[in-house]
């Protein structure tokens, strides 16, 4: 007996609707000069990102130095106004939100900071750190509050009792929990991770990685996780997206990011990744890229990447590739590929 | 290079810190000697103290011998050591801003020690330094040596800091985290130029970082360091396929990667120790999940393992159970 298969339309997983859709997001420092502060050009620090992020999910994001991550991150979460481009979080537009409606948009998402030390009050107790935005949002009041600030040190594996320490008081593991908790106080759905672990010793690093992955499974938390360890992004991210010089350049599932990179610098940056086996050390091929990363407040034309890129083509010196989707759920801009 | 029992300690107003605690290593002609351990285990200040680049007071080292072609280190006058620095042994520090001076131009930086220490003329020793940037891939060397350091790029600026250190044909070059604070393509091109002049130019090196990735790609050897003490100490492959300490378990352990399997990394607990007193006990002691009565009663030396494999720990992988020391 033959079956039609045809007939049927194939049983496809919906793939989990966004949380953040960011559409040609531009976002553009003016660059001055002179005693007269006259605008001479701009940084084109982000430059046309298109990308969502899924409820749930951890969105890595790599890149070198200097390529727009941060600014990524502060655009999406409204510490900036964006110099254009679209965000829509569940489907809302909050790209040119402001005032009333921009502050109550604001317990839903949050930052943690790459520098615990920089970014918490010395003057203050950690309890009066975490209490801070529940003051400021004018939720959980009095015996409430307290007991909010005892549930939150807990949840990040602190002991509540320390509620009346200073912050100088705690290792630096301690003092990024102290950042998270203070990020998880409002019940976010969506944080953005900002280097969290680089400050940190690698023996401490593994603790906060663990309690971000715990709290996500808890509070069902979607994380944009920007990181230089690509390492440490391949442990914790469900999708990652690789950025230079203002663009993305290459944005897939994690396994197949590393498994098959497409993009040549996607390539070169897997390839300079220091794996901890001498043995893979002593074998495996690297590429080495010439050059030096480019002036942002003077990018080359064409494909950004062109300057130090090992396949770029005579085309890529003139003209900018495209983001596109190259295959379903992976995202490329590159003329080779 | 050999150094035994190096003590540094500094008198601060909170107490006395003992930062390295009778430290004991050589250094072969021609290798390169990586040293790894986490923030405070010791790393700098001891390489700092082999050169006495620490400031005296608040540091002082207490003990300790450094023997280089038949002088100790430690013994030196200021203007001795000051002749070793410039021209037998070369530093690079971790943050290229701290070597180089903003004022001077990098050609006058690199030409001043060869000048001083080689007896060259100002036209040779400019010849030289820019064969020197040509050396470590500055491009256009020629022009680019009348430049100064804020015109040149992080990954830039540490090639020029290395091409000062290695100006003078150094028998050693120590260098302390030279590509932490670098972006991991530019890394890569920097373990790249040190793989090729070790090549070229056969010195040794010790080379501080705390990426064990790092270590396992440019290291022949590799130290240990936690508490101010060296822990292990063990050729690469050797210290990878079998590490012996519980530290250096746990910290490979930690790595992303290296357990495939798991969904959460194995974290340590605990802190590390606050180095107040020398310790008479094993510093790694209140962290280790195999501790035991002896550990906690009497610190221990570094022993033996095979080959040039050696570990200071009272607990034995290979039994699970206590050490056979005696
Ligand atoms: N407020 C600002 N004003 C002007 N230029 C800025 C501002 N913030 C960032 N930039 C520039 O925008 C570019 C992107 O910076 P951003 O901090 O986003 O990079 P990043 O990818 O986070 O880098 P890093 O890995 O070093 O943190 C850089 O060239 C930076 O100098
Ligand atoms: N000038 C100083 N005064 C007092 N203590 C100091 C001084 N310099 C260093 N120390 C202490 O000596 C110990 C060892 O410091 P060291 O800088 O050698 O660590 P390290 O292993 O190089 O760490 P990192 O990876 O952070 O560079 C630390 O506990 C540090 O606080
Ligand atoms: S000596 Fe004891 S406490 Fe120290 S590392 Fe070995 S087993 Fe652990
Ligand atoms: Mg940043
Ligand atoms: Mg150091």
């Amino acid at each position: 007996m033959s079956v039609e298969l045809a007939e049927h339309p194939i049983n496809q997983p919906a793939s989990p609707a966004p949380l953040v859709r960011v559409e040609d997001l531009l976002m553009h420092f003016p660059v001055y000069k002179g005693i007269l502060r006259r605008q001479i050009g701009a940084v084109k620090a982000v430059d046309g990102l298109t990308f969502d992020i899924r409820k749930g999910e951890t969105l890595g994001l790599v890149g070198e130095s200097g390529c727009g991550k941060s600014t990524t991150g502060r655009a999406l979460l409204r510490l900036y106004r964006a110099t254009g481009g679209r965000i829509l979080f569940e489907g809302k537009d909050i790209a040119a939100l402001d005032g009333e409606p921009l502050r109550r948009m604001r317990p839903r998402m949050q930052m943690i900071f790459q520098d615990p030390q920089a970014s918490l009050n010395p003057r203050m107790t950690v309890g009066s750190i975490i209490a801070e935005p529940l003051i400021e949002h004018g939720v959980y009041k009095g015996e409430a509050r307290k007991a909010k600030v005892r549930e939150l040190l807990d949840a990040v594996g602190l002991n509540p009792d320390y509620v009346n320490r200073y912050p100088h008081e705690f290792s630096g593991g301690q003092r990024q929990r102290i950042g998270i908790a203070r990020a998880l106080a409002l019940d976010p759905d969506f944080i953005v991770c900002d280097e969290p672990i680089a400050a940190l010793d690698v023996s401490i690093q593994a603790q906060v990685v663990n309690l971000l992955k715990d709290l996500q499974k808890k509070l069902g938390l979607t994380y944009l996780f920007i990181s230089h360890d690509l390492s440490m992004v391949k442990h914790i991210a469900d999708r990652v997206a690789v950025m230079y010089l203002g663009k993305m350049v290459e944005l897939a599932d994690v396994a197949t990011l590393f498994a098959v990179p497409k993009h040549p610098y996607t390539k070169a940056l897997l390839s300079a990744v220091p794996v901890p086996d001498p043995q893979v050390e002593a074998t495996r091929k690297r590429i080495i890229l010439k050059g030096d990363i480019p002036d942002p407040a003077n990018p080359p034309v064409g494909c950004k990447f062109c300057t130090r890129c090992p396949e770029a083509i005579e085309r890529c010196f003139v003209e900018e590739p495209v983001w596109r989707e190259v295959d379903p759920g992976r995202h490329v801009a590159c003329h080779r590929v | 290079m050999e150094v035994s029992d190096l003590k540094t300690v500094f008198q601060t107003h909170d107490g006395v810190i003992h930062a390295v605690n009778g430290i004991s290593f050589s250094l072969d002609e021609g290798e390169l000697l990586a040293v790894v351990g986490e923030s405070g285990s010791g790393k700098s200040v001891a390489m700092m103290s082999l050169m006495q680049l620490l400031p005296m007071p608040p540091a002082r080292i207490a003990s300790g011998r450094v023997m280089f072609q038949n002088q100790d280190l430690v013994k030196l006058s200021s203007s001795g050591i000051r002749h070793v620095r410039g021209a037998r042994i070369g530093f690079v520090f971790q943050d290229p801003m701290t070597s180089l001076n903003p004022v001077f131009t990098v050609g006058y930086q690199i030409m001043e020690p060869l000048r001083e220490h080689m007896g060259l003329n100002r036209k040779q020793a400019r010849q030289r330094a820019i064969e020197l940037l040509e050396i470590v891939g500055i491009p256009a060397a020629s022009k680019r040596i009348d430049d100064y350091p804020h015109q040149f790029s992080g990954g830039m600026r540490q090639r020029v800091v290395i091409a000062i250190a290695l100006a003078c044909d150094p028998k050693v070059l120590i260098a302390d985290e030279p590509t932490t604070a670098l972006d991991v393509t530019v890394q890569a091109q920097i373990l790249e130029l040190v793989r090729d002049l070790r090549q070229k130019l056969g010195m040794a090196i010790i080379w501080i970082t705390h990426d064990l990735g790092v270590a396992a790609g440019i290291a022949d050897r590799v130290i240990v360091m936690y508490g101010g003490l060296v822990v292990e100490h063990a050729p690469v492959q050797e210290l990878f396929a079998n590490p012996q300490h519980p530290y250096t378990r746990a910290l490979l352990d930690s790595l992303p990667g290296r357990h495939t399997a798991d969904e959460r990394l194995r974290s340590i607990g605990g802190q590390p120790p606050l180095l107040l007193a020398e310790p008479s006990s094993c510093p790694f002691a209140p962290r280790c999940t195999h501790a035991f009565d002896r550990c906690r009663q009497q610190n221990p030396r570094l022993m033996n393992v095979e080959g040039r494999h050696e570990v200071a720990c009272w607990w034995d992988p290979e039994t699970r159970g206590p050490r056979d020391v005696g």
